[in-house]
């Protein structure tokens, strides 16, 4: 069965939907990502949606719970690339898409998406 | 109104939901729908039609290009011989689910539709019509 590729961008993980998801292309994806940000310790995955031309609740149902499992693996999961078109209808749809940020592009997704060595260092504080 | 083309196809299968969608944005484009418009179309049908085919058991949908005194519209009719809908005014409720979606099928569709109706009993299947209007 074909799978989604998943590319390392930095800190993040990279994935393009162009292609239609049934279900079980869905469930490997969302198995494929939660390994991947455990296994590079991603900080964030960014899902191109650019190519695709209408966003439907089973697609909207994947992209939540793609969030709601990186959120629990400590990820954001940004959106990136919704067509206009596709953004009016999502709305009209009534896809809240709570907890799946949004950005225009990929580098704006990037620049959503803490940096990797974002931790508490507490010898930039200390002074001697 | 003059029905000026018909199609039907089945949906028995998740490739026929592709199918479905490819043959409304075909049918949206040649009326002339603006492109939000025809998004909206496709959109409603994508979840008419994941509907049949998840819980309707299989079915199919008639995809006809309407004219009405020049002015011209698609209608979209999927039928099922499912175990229909109980409670319709529930079905249509935002987040009211069956079967672990989002429950945004049918309400959404509603919204995304210049016309809605809905007829369903429970033993006698499910039938649900949209149209989208230039």
């Amino acid at each position: 069965m074909d799978r989604i590729p998943i590319l390392k961008l930095g800190s993040a993980l990279l994935v393009t939907i162009q292609v239609e998801l049934h279900d079980s292309l869905a469930s490997a994806l969302q198995d494929d990502l939660a390994n991947s940000i455990v296994a590079h310790g991603a900080k964030g995955v960014l899902i191109d949606i650019s190519g695709l031309d209408l966003v439907d609740s089973f697609m909207g149902r994947t992209l939540g719970m793609i969030a709601s499992v990186s959120r629990v693996l400590d990820a954001d999961t940004v959106v990136v690339g919704m067509r206009p078109a596709v953004a009016i209808t999502l709305v009209e749809l009534g896809l809240s898409l709570t907890g799946v940020k949004t950005a225009l592009n990929i580098e704006r997704g990037m620049a959503l998406i803490r940096p990797a060595d974002d931790t508490v260092s507490a010898d930039a504080d200390d002074e001697h | 109104m003059l029905t000026m083309s018909i199609e039907r196809l089945n949906i028995r299968e998740p490739d026929d939901v592709v199918r479905v969608r490819q043959a409304v944005r075909a049918r949206a484009t040649e009326v002339g729908l603006g492109l939000v418009d025809q998004t909206k179309i496709v959109t409603a049908a994508s979840e008419l039609a994941r509907n049949t085919l998840d819980y309707g058991g299989g079915g199919q949908v008639a995809v006809e290009i309407l004219n009405t005194g020049g002015r011209k519209g698609v209608r979209l009719t999927f039928e099922d011989q499912g175990p229909g809908i109980a409670d319709v005014e529930q079905a249509l409720l935002d987040g009211y689910t069956t079967g672990g979606g989002l429950g945004l099928g049918l309400s959404g569709a509603k919204r995304l539709s210049n016309e809605f109706e809905i007829h369903s009993e429970p033993g006698k299947g499910t039938r649900v019509m949209i149209a989208r209007w230039k």
